[in-house]
């Protein structure tokens, strides 16, 4: 007789819900958030900060809210998420509120408004409706798949929403804000989120197509004339973007979104292809007219020259700023960032954390950015329907492609464009849109990793019938 | 503030930024789960009443492992079914379990009323020997005209009888 022992059962392990790492990496995150107040405070004052109480008391009631919210309504969400947007958010708070002492910067604020309000609070408000936003999808979004079924209300909304900021003034050269009474938006924030469920709901249904009726030329699946027609109506509104709203950043995020998507859904290398062909002529064509992208351009190719200088010395500032932190920083409080000035604690942000944190820091920051879009494409891997795989990648497409357009420009790697750092930046629209992203990010990963439900009754499991001889 | 204890926090911050990255890399690890491979052994082989100690002594009797290789010459590559409702069907023999039942789950789901939902399975040995084992199905299998009551190795091209439907192994 033989019995055999190469025999293995595998099955699934009962998925655990790690609400309670969540809790401790929240903790973390937040005693990141207060030491790095403190250092600021000491390094500036030599005392620690007045505010640092309340501060820590703010930082620890939102995360308190959104990881019982998630506990409650998303219990087997991923357990990194949240913590590390914490992380970033607290981390933006500090170095908002660290330009907020900055000498220079205030006489600025007084010298061309009158009056100087500081930032961090306002930020610290932001970061409270943006905590409110994350806790309402958590609580009406019961499943990612209610999204499906407004794949072309979403289109349209995201439409008028990248279309609006062409009607109202142009705030330093870019179309990209609207302004409602007292508040200013910046909707693109808002449409990518919008832009990422219609491609999803999209792509989904039509992806059969663009991956199968292709022909074999040169090693590559070249698409059927017709079926190029989504990814040029895509390209010239990107580029219609470009032309009247000279923002590089709105376009290339929308643009590079689809193409992204595309990429995914049918598994096909030629739509990169066409897809980066398609981006560098496009950005070439505009740039040879538009006056504003090519000042934007000139700016990028050569920061010292004398025509930038006068113009706007902040990316020479900026890469002043990288090269004076070196490897280790000069220390939270210590640099001289706050000399670019305009839009220091928003666009600009990463500079400060460059200089004062260094290449080390600036690693970290960067790898902390890179685990939320790991974590996300996870997330994608891990669902079970293709809706919710097609959304998870676009939302960690969208936050990954908008990193690198920020990051490139502050680094002179690609010309600079208007948007903002997600989380560390300061502004309203930046802060809520990413938070209520990450909600959505959390509900996905929550239905990813529930574990199945037990299977119904199969009809095989019907009687066998014996054999009578 | 003294340039030392700046310089401190400056470090301090850092280290921490960064433990807090492994930690998340670390959380990341623990957190990759999926599948669990456990030990099974054979369940229901006819000296199931044999305690598992002795189960497993006998798990791999030393003949089997003294000619590796042996067998491997004439391995079947194929799984045929040559009789029944899917008469036709082949299954390639890349070293893993094949299942056969009316059970969804299994390798080869049987549309057969005579056969059980977890009827049989075949799996290869550690010298790479094709072996039959009989689930405990209702109307039993057979290998050529003998009922299986152990696990027994399969010789290329003999019927395996399950319900109305026959498989071999075949080169």
């Amino acid at each position: 007789m033989s019995v055999v022992t190469n025999t293995t059962t595998i099955g699934a392990i009962d998925a655990p819900s790690r609400r309670n790492t969540e809790l401790m990496m929240m903790g973390f995150a937040i005693a990141i958030s207060v030491f790095a107040y403190a250092n600021v405070g000491l390094a500036i004052d030599g005392k620690l900060p007045s505010g640092m109480f309340g501060y820590g008391a703010g930082l620890i009631l939102l995360g308190g809210v959104a990881h019982l919210v998630v506990r409650k309504f998303a219990p087997y969400a991923d357990p990194l998420l949240l913590p590390l947007a914490t992380l970033l958010n607290g981390l933006g708070l500090v170095l908002i509120w660290r330009l907020d002492q900055s000498q220079r910067l205030i006489q600025r604020a007084e010298y061309l408004y009158g009056e100087y309000s500081p930032d961090a609070p306002k930020q610290l408000l932001y970061s409270a409706i943006g905590v409110a936003f994350f806790v309402a999808v958590l609580v009406i979004l019961k499943d990612h798949r209610i999204l499906q079924r407004y794949t072309y209300i979403s289109m349209a909304v995201a439409l008028v929403l990248l279309i609006l900021p062409m009607f109202f003034p142009a705030v330093n050269g870019a179309k990209i804000w609207i302004s409602l009474g007292p508040f200013t938006i910046q909707p693109g924030e808002f449409a990518k989120i919008l832009i990422a469920v219609f491609f999803s709901g999209y792509l989904m249904v039509k992806r059969d197509a663009l991956a199968l009726a292709s022909r074999r030329f040169m090693g590559m699946y070249l698409p059927r004339g017709r079926d190029l027609g989504p990814i040029i109506t895509i390209w010239a509104l990107s580029i219609l973007i470009l032309v009247f709203e000279t923002d590089l950043g709105t376009s290339l995020l929308f643009f590079g979104l689809f193409v992204v998507m595309l990429y995914v859904a049918t598994e096909r290398t030629s739509w990169i292809v066409f897809g980066l062909l398609m981006s560098a002529v496009g950005a070439v064509g505009v740039a040879s007219f538009e006056p504003h992208v090519q000042s934007r351009v000139n700016a990028w190719l050569d920061p010292f020259a004398k025509a930038t200088m006068e113009q706007s010395d902040q990316i020479a500032q900026s890469l002043m700023a990288f090269g004076s932190g070196g490897t280790l920083g000069t220390g939270l409080g210590q640099g001289h960032s706050d000399l670019i000035m305009f839009a220091a604690n928003a666009d600009f942000i990463l500079s400060t954390v460059a200089e004062e944190l260094g290449l080390a820091g600036m690693m970290a920051i960067l790898l902390i950015y890179g685990l939320i879009v790991e974590r996300g494409v996870r997330t994608a891997l891990a669902a079970r329907d293709p809706f919710g795989k097609l959304l998870a990648i676009g939302l960690s497409g969208a936050f990954a492609i908008q990193i690198f357009v920020v990051a490139g420009g502050v680094m002179g790697l690609i010309p600079l464009s208007g948007m903002t750092m997600p989380f560390l930046a300061y502004g309203g629209s930046s802060v809520l849109a990413n938070w209520a992203l990450i909600a959505i990010l959390i509900r996905i990963s929550d239905t990813a990793r529930r574990p199945a439900p037990a299977p119904a009754p199969s009809p095989d499991a019907e009687m066998t019938q014996v054999v009578r001889p | 503030m003294s340039e030392l204890t700046l310089t401190v926090m400056r470090l301090g911050f850092l280290a921490v930024l960064w433990l807090f990255v492994i930690v998340a890399v670390q959380v990341i690890r623990s957190d990759l789960f999926g599948t669990r491979v456990t030990q099974r052994g054979s369940r229901r082989t006819a000296n199931d009443a044999r305690p598992p100690q002795a189960r497993q002594n006998a798990a791999a009797p030393p003949q089997q492992r003294q000619q590796p290789g042996r067998q491997r010459r004439g391995a079947p590559t194929k799984l045929v079914v040559s009789e029944g409702s899917l008469t036709g069907t082949t299954v390639a023999l890349q070293g893993q379990t094949i299942t056969l039942g009316r059970a969804h789950d299994s390798t080869i789901v049987l549309d057969d009323d005579y056969a059980s939902s977890r009827h049989a399975r075949i799996y290869p040995d550690r010298d790479g020997q094709w072996i039959v084992e009989d689930l405990g199905s209702t109307n039993g299998t057979y290998l050529d005209r003998t009922r299986l009551t152990t696990p027994t190795p399969v010789p290329l091209g003999a019927p395996i009888r399950i319900g109305k439907t026959v498989i071999e192994l075949r080169k």
